[in-house]
């Protein structure tokens, strides 16, 4: 397979997980401020924090109200991690190697985006927020049932599992972040109400809430919720079992060594981490999740390398 | 009630492809003309609907540019098809033939020994003023001396029924993958006329094609490494690059995908790391093809490309330089080349042209723009034409100052009366013009020519341009097995 068409497709698979992850992201915060009460002084600002878009948000916009800030993470083209940009690059990534996927796949994506757009383009009418979101995050799992049900077992197939993965990690801990910033008001108190409702949201946007009950019978709590979306074996969007998938996928790749080290590393430092105290130390909880970051940023670029890598490729193998 | 009744069809004085006259079909297009006529007004609009709801699902389209977007458009399709009888078929089908061999040896001949202009057939002048003749070619012989693998010529027939080779594409003649659309849509739409089975298959194209690639390959191998190369999802044709590319099952590079290593051998970078590469179908354009041999801006090449080629690592479809033979001054002179490199008359004629570097021709032209088709000699796609009897005396002024300032430049063509074929309107059947693109794949020994071609047609009532960039359609088009039995229902009747 060539380079460029495993890029492709490496990148139309972490835009789509992006589109869903952010607008999962969005919809948890939202209901959350919903839910809470005198919202007037909540911290719409960390959104844009977590997603690491400080410095492009405050190139377009002045201030932080929840207008702009959702307008940023869903409608706004010029950021490629709102919902319409992760969609219009997914797109455009595709469009270059329609010819390896099925038909079908490329107009999902070419319908999804379109609607998408003709919901919202540039503004938001917050009355069809919630419509938008849950036309997103449909699309986007069709999309996974998809690929998942027609693309035979080719590295085409395990280039979009990569990218997915990848992105998923890091979206999950950035969901994870948000306990650590100033989302809600800190409170010296750990057993607020407010707590436990924070909690539930992290869980809600993962979809996790379900699957946690089952696999954790008391009320929800803190350091099981970060253990659970950490460490979780079997649930599809905990880091543990997203990396362990990730590593899996990457080993059926030729020469995947050096990117397979670089995973295997991200889950020592999961396994050695004590996730169950991170909860209630939301300090030392945001400093682990830049450390699995930066990792994430090393995983990446051992795939950019091993497979991608362009002209100045210094040793090139000859496979005939 | 029905809607086609074909003896009201106004096909006087022109000639038809598909009737000798109205209310007669020609022999090999009777079923299909029964056929039509048959059918009641609700059952020709659920044919054209049902062709339309074809094409979308399978996605067949053409780029072009409009406001600086890039809009894929749905192919612009007329049901009713373009019927030629195989005996005819026959005949055009060992023209082409001839013509493809003599241009080859033609510009194996003007990179080479240039015995042609020695003997004082061809020019020497002309061969100076080419802008498609590439010095970097000079003193080089591709395998078999074939350097126009690929060629697509256009065909037009007069209302006496001659048919005339208009033009010879030999750089990168584009449309086949239309032709095997079409058939696919006709087949979809109309099956209950392909089941007598007297129509020929077309589908044998991409087969053919690899073969011909495969059989290129510098290294001998059972399976060699074929690629296609393309500018990128921008250029109008990217849909047929992508198309045969999967016909074939061969990978479509882009310029960044190839690399020439140190060996001057061509690899393409795969996820294996680098692969060698031995052919290269290419569909860029020559200039654009080597930034170092060329266009040092290209960035739609691969650096090093003509220096692997020279070296023979790696074969290049169509050869560079192949251009030098299509340019539309040239054409004028094919009828001699037939002579000269095969010593026989051409099966096909030319359409007489005037050629305004010579100056009788050029004072015949200059008096009579308002009848002549003036042509650039190096355009294509139909641009930069003037069509003498549709124009104006500004645009012809124009034209007079510009052939003055560079007669080498343009040809002219008395305005032929292109033949019709039954075209569907919003509510009738009426005539439109129509011409034939024929594909010729030469490999050395053998020579393959596509049963039939792609067949345009203007969908504007009178219009003579057929080109789908400008507003023109495309059809089916049938070569009908007539049982061998030689009715001489082609040419003249």
């Amino acid at each position: 397979m060539l380079s460029r068409v495993a890029e492709n497709l490496y990148w139309m698979a972490r835009y789509l997980e992006r589109a869903e992850d952010t607008a999962r992201l969005v919809r948890v915060s939202r209901h959350l401020m919903l839910d809470f009460p005198g919202t007037a002084t909540l911290g719409w600002s960390s959104l844009i924090s977590i997603s690491g878009a400080d410095e492009i948000f405050d190139e377009y916009y002045t201030e932080r109200d929840a207008a702009s800030v959702l307008t940023f993470l869903c409608a706004d083209r010029r950021y490629s991690g709102s919902v319409l940009g992760a969609l219009a690059a997914a797109r455009e990534n595709l469009r270059t190697t329609r010819e390896v996927m099925p038909r079908e796949v490329w107009e999902e994506v070419n319908r999804l985006f379109l609607e998408c757009s003709d919901i919202f383009s540039g503004t938001i009418d917050l009355r069809r927020l919630d419509d938008f979101l849950r036309v997103v995050i449909r699309g986007c799992q069709a999309l996974t049932g998809m690929l998942d049900g027609s693309l035979s077992d080719t590295p085409a197939r395990t280039f979009c599992a990569v990218g997915g993965y990848l992105e998923r990690a890091d979206m999950i801990t950035r969901i994870l972040d948000v306990r650590s910033a100033n989302l809600l008001p800190r409170t010296p108190d750990d057993l607020t109400p407010f707590e436990n409702l924070q909690w539930m949201s992290v869980l809600k946007s993962l979809s996790a809430y379900q699957m946690y009950r089952q696999h954790v019978r008391l009320r929800v709590r803190g350091p099981d919720v970060v253990r659970f979306i950490l460490l979780n074996p079997q649930f599809p969007r905990a880091l543990n079992r997203c990396l362990n998938n990730l590593n899996r996928k990457l080993s059926t790749l030729p020469r995947s060594g050096l990117a397979c080290q670089r995973v295997t590393e991200l889950l020592g430092m999961l396994a050695t981490e004590d996730a169950a105290r991170l909860a209630d130390a939301p300090d030392r909880l945001h400093a682990f999740v830049d450390e699995l970051q930066l990792g994430f940023n090393r995983v990446h670029e051992a795939i950019q390398a091993t497979w991608f890598a362009g002209i100045d490729s210094p040793a090139p193998v000859v496979a005939d | 009630m029905p809607q086609i009744d074909w003896n009201t069809y106004a096909c006087e004085g022109l000639y038809d492809e598909l009737l000798a006259s109205a209310g007669k079909p020609r022999p090999a297009a009777q079923a299909v003309c029964d056929y039509l006529s048959s059918l009641d007004v609700s059952e020709v609009r659920d044919l054209k609907a049902a062709a339309e709801v074809a094409i979308q699902v399978m996605g067949i389209t053409f780029t072009v540019y409009s406001d600086g977007d890039m809009i894929d458009r749905a192919w612009p399709f007329d049901i009713v098809p373009r019927i030629i009888p195989s005996h005819e078929w026959a005949h055009v089908e060992a023209g082409l033939k001839q013509r493809v061999k003599a241009l080859n040896l033609f510009i194996d001949d003007l990179y080479n020994e240039q015995r042609i202009i020695k003997d004082g057939v061809f020019p020497a002048e002309l061969l100076e003023q080419s802008v498609n003749f590439r010095e970097q070619c000079v003193g080089i012989r591709p395998p078999g001396g074939i350097w126009a693998h690929i060629c697509g010529s256009d065909l037009v027939r007069d209302k006496d029924g001659t048919i005339y080779v208009l033009e010879d594409n030999l750089r990168i003649p584009s449309g086949v993958s239309y032709m095997l659309e079409n058939r696919n849509v006709s087949k979809r739409v109309m099956p209950e006329l392909f089941q007598t089975g007297r129509i020929l298959p077309v589908d044998d194209y991409p087969a053919q094609l690899y073969d011909m690639l495969a059989a290129m390959s510098p290294r001998k191998i059972s399976e060699p490494n074929i690629v296609v190369l393309t500018p990128g999802i921008y250029n109008s044709a990217y849909y047929e690059h992508a198309f045969l590319a999967q016909q074939m099952g061969v990978d479509l590079v882009e310029g960044s995908d190839l690399i020439v290593g140190s060996d001057d051998c061509v690899y393409m970078r795969t996820i294996d790391g680098l692969v060698h590469v031995d052919v290269i179908y290419r569909r860029v354009d020559d200039l654009f093809i080597d930034p170092e041999a060329f266009n040092p801006e290209s960035t739609l090449g691969v650096p090093g490309v003509m220096r692997a080629w020279r070296k023979g690592t790696v074969a290049l479809c169509n050869a560079p330089g192949a251009g030098v033979a299509d340019d539309k001054v040239v054409y004028a002179y094919v009828p001699e080349i037939i002579r000269y490199y095969l010593d026989a008359d051409p099966i096909l004629p030319n359409v007489p042209s005037y050629l305004c570097m010579r100056e009788e021709d050029r004072k015949h032209v200059l008096a009579n723009l308002d009848k002549l088709v003036v042509k650039p000699a190096n355009e294509s796609g139909g641009y930069g034409m003037l069509i003498g009897p549709h124009s104006t005396p500004e645009e012809q002024a124009k034209f007079a100052e510009l052939i003055k300032a560079n007669p080498r430049n343009y040809m002219a063509q008395p305005t032929l009366s292109l033949s019709v074929t039954p075209t569907l309107t919003d509510d009738a059947v009426e005539p439109r013009h129509v011409d034939l693109r024929p594909f010729i794949l030469s490999s050395g020994n053998d020579t393959y020519v596509t049963t039939g071609g792609l067949t345009r047609v203007a969908l504007v009532k009178g219009s003579l341009v057929v080109n789908s960039s400008q507003g023109g359609g495309s059809k089916d088009t049938w070569i009908v097995d007539t049982g061998g039995q030689g009715q001489t229902q082609g040419q003249g009747s």
